[in-house]
């Protein structure tokens, strides 16, 4: 069956011009169109897994359970502020396990997720490649090193009064699937 | 033919064969959990694992396939430990609520855990806790209870062709569920309950309505009837130990009786009634150039399916009420009115192999007067729960027999249960009122069977109708298709969501044994062929029922009581 127009979501338009690249029913194409959506909006919306589960000719539940299996992929759009925590092996052992808790504690979230007044997000990776310094998170693009439980209310309300520009269709890197 | 060991036994196998097959021929049970047979392996619950020589590791003997001079144990105590532990792991992180469990005793996880003898908690640890999805009037969802084996996604997908649920995250998170995490009632899911029948634990379940009946049964105000679908007769009796495809009608009305329910009438009656109104709306589309082809609308899983999936096609689907629900609905206004009964005061059960028949039975369009033409649908195993609490020994019940005037039937109603019957009972009708004559011989083996797809052209008339029947929902979509592109060579096509149709129904007794489709489809043609009056047109009550009420097939009261309208359910969906 070919497309119907009425089958796409109202931001059909963005998806089609990302469909353009691949064949129909291609299901191996899956991966990487989730990839390209999730480079415009920085996350999967609702409507883009059915839009792609129609162009695919996969159920939207084979989709979603592919959106959900790899950790590099987000169903749920990013906050102003995008805190990774490492819980690498180096980290691990300088109690890097209630950084993330108190992290988790102060926003009332937990990882993964975004606060509801959109400021923060909690992502968990695997190692950033700062060891030296562990226990280490990556605020932005700003890194806190050593770091103590009792340090983070502090950092956290550094980021809470500045609003920090958001950059556009960029992919944050995420800890690899 | 490949010559391999197993447990010290020479075995001689068809190549290709798996472990799991070759040990079956010489009589060697090697436990599966994620297994499902005809489908392609997907070895991820390891239960099966066997020892082959020269393996290092242990084998999935479901998914291996067997080689020259293969040597197999299934039975070392190195298997033993690891199948032991894969239950315990799995125990672990299951509630431990058998006792109150709807599968207990017929659980097999419940099973492995006997049979491997695991007599202790040896592993504490976090378990994974759901809420349970009760959002559909059919089906109850309950993650907590799932052991990840995949087998209701197999058959949601591979079979069914839905893909209403699959595994989402992973690890430890991983679960079996809708796109996020939604309730039934707002996926894809069109309530078939095929997952349920392979679901080997109680994670997949029908919704109970036993209360509501058994409240029913007990107010004295109400005056309550039951009626028994033609496919619940011919499986009944596997609960009670019975060779697949027992006819057990007899003692089910007798059970039904004793119950308490007033009167005891049977679908049949109805499907007959079915078969004239639809056979005459063929009729008319034939001759008045209607919309061609026509579905069948007997199987509310396949309505579903199509007021979801495609929506611009609902003209296709016969206007015909379902059989049960046209038996409400002729209880709630002509048996009423007969029998100077309120029809505010008639609660009707109906017992059903199904569980989309819940969610029909809800369904706003299927109503008089804004009374329900079904009150309540119990599946077969819900009645067996019934039994059981009433306690009616079945195996000792004596026969009795419907009553009238909704108890006579043909034996085209009763072939109405497996997949081709409506075809086949419908053909025998239009048969008739084309040529005025009845067929010389009314089996059609052309659409009996278990393929998936079955096709025929009967002459009438030195008109060329071509037929079609889709056993199972997964079978459909090439001929939605054909007619989307305007190339369908198709007058009639039957559709049954259900493999094998009815007797394969998701309110159907719970095992995996082979053989269970063709011996309960033999048990319904026996009953048709050893029923005197063949044709639907000779029910003698549905003639006086027409004659007294409903005039003729499709006149203006028969549409008024025996027709629907249906829903686009996609924009509802997509809202």
């Amino acid at each position: 069956m070919p497309i119907v127009e009425g089958q796409l979501s109202k931001a059909n338009k963005v998806h089609t011009e990302i469909f353009k690249n691949y064949e129909t029913k291609d299901k191996s194409a899956l991966i990487p169109l989730l990839q390209d959506i999730q480079g415009i909006y920085n996350y999967l919306p609702e409507n883009a897994l059915k839009d792609i589960s129609v162009f695919v000719d996969m159920p939207l539940s084979r989709v979603y359970g592919v959106a959900t299996f790899y950790n590099q992929f987000r169903l749920s759009p990013l906050g102003e502020n995008v805190i990774k925590v490492c819980r690498g092996t180096a980290c691990h052992v300088k109690n890097s396990a209630n950084i993330l808790i108190a992290i988790e504690n102060e926003l009332n979230i937990e990882a993964g997720q975004t606060t509801r007044d959109k400021k923060f997000t909690i992502e968990v990776v695997n190692c950033i490649g700062a060891c030296s310094i562990a226990p280490v998170i990556l605020v932005n693009d700003d890194y806190y090193g050593r770091l103590a439980v009792k340090d983070i209310p502090k950092i956290i309300k550094t980021y809470s009064k500045k609003t920090v520009k958001k950059e556009t269709g960029k992919t944050p890197e995420v800890g690899a699937a | 033919m490949v010559q391999l060991t197993i447990n010290n036994i020479k075995v001689n196998a068809e190549e290709g064969m798996t472990i799991l097959d070759a040990a079956k021929t010489v009589g060697i049970k090697v436990p599966t959990l994620c297994h499902l047979k005809d489908l392609f392996p997907s070895g991820a619950c390891r239960i099966c694992s066997v020892e082959v020589k020269e393996h290092r590791g242990l084998t999935p003997a479901c998914a291996f396939p067997i080689y020259e001079g293969m040597v197999v144990e299934t039975n070392s105590p190195r298997v033993r430990v690891a199948r032991k532990t894969i239950v315990e792991l799995l125990i672990e992180n299951h509630p431990q609520d058998c006792l109150i469990c709807v599968r207990n005793k017929n659980c097999e996880l419940q099973d492995l855990s006997e049979t491997y003898g695991v007599r202790e908690h040896r592993y504490v640890g976090e378990k994974k806790e759901h809420a349970i999805d009760i959002s559909s009037a059919s089906m109850e969802r309950d993650p907590a209870k799932c052991i990840l084996c995949g087998r209701c996604v197999r058959v949601c997908h591979e079979v069914q062709k839905i893909g209403a649920i699959d595994f989402t995250g992973r690890g430890f998170t991983s679960t079996v569920t809708t796109p996020y995490n939604k309730g039934l009632n707002v996926s894809d899911c069109i309530l078939c309950g095929q997952c349920i029948l392979v679901c080997p634990t109680a994670a997949l379940r029908e919704k109970s309505t036993l209360k509501e009946v058994a409240s029913a049964l007990n107010n004295k105000n109400k005056f309550v009837v039951v009626q028994v679908a033609p496919a619940v007769r011919a499986t009944l009796g596997e609960e009670y130990n019975m060779p697949l495809g027992t006819d057990v009608t007899g003692q089910l009305v007798t059970g039904l009786r004793r119950l308490g329910f007033k009167k005891v009438f049977d679908t049949n009656f109805a499907a007959d009634l079915t078969i004239m109104e639809e056979a005459t709306e063929l009729i008319s589309r034939i001759n008045n150039g209607g919309i061609l082809p026509m579905f069948t609308s007997c199987c509310p899983g396949w309505v579903k399916f199509i007021e979801q999936e495609n929506p611009e096609l609902l003209g296709h689907v016969s206007s015909c009420k379902s059989p049960h629900e046209m038996e409400g609905a002729v209880l709630k206004t002509y048996y009423a009115k007969k029998m100077g009964i309120d029809p505010k005061d008639i609660f009707v059960v109906s017992i059903m192999p199904c569980t989309v028949k819940k969610f029909e039975s809800n369904r706003a369009e299927l109503s008089e007067e804004s009374l329900h033409d079904v009150d309540a649908v119990l599946t077969t195993r819900e009645l067996v729960r019934f039994f059981k609490i009433a306690g009616i020994e079945f195996s000792e019940l004596p026969n009795d027999q419907f009553d009238n005037p909704l108890g006579e039937s043909t034996g085209a109603a009763a072939i109405f249960g497996t997949s081709g019957g409506v075809m086949e009972a419908a053909l025998r009708t239009a048969y008739y009122k084309m040529t005025g004559s009845n067929l010389a011989s009314v089996d059609f083996e052309a659409v009996r069977g278990a393929n998936s797809l079955k096709e025929a052209t009967v002459n009438i008339n030195g008109l060329d109708i071509n037929i079609a029947v889709v056993n199972g929902i997964g079978g459909v979509k090439p001929l939605l298709e054909q007619i989307q592109n305007g190339v369908s060579k198709y007058h009639f096509i039957e559709v049954m969501a259900c493999p094998g149709g009815c007797i394969n129904g998701g309110g159907q007794p719970i095992h995996q044994k082979a053989e269970k489709i063709q011996k309960r489809m033999r048990a319904l043609y026996q009953i048709d062929a050893n029923t005197k009056m063949r044709n639907s047109h000779e029910n003698e009550s549905v003639k006086i029922l027409y004659k007294e009420f409903l005039g003729e097939p499709n006149s203006h009261k028969a549409h008024e009581i025996l027709h629907t309208h249906y829903t686009d359910r996609k924009k509802i969906l997509n809202s």
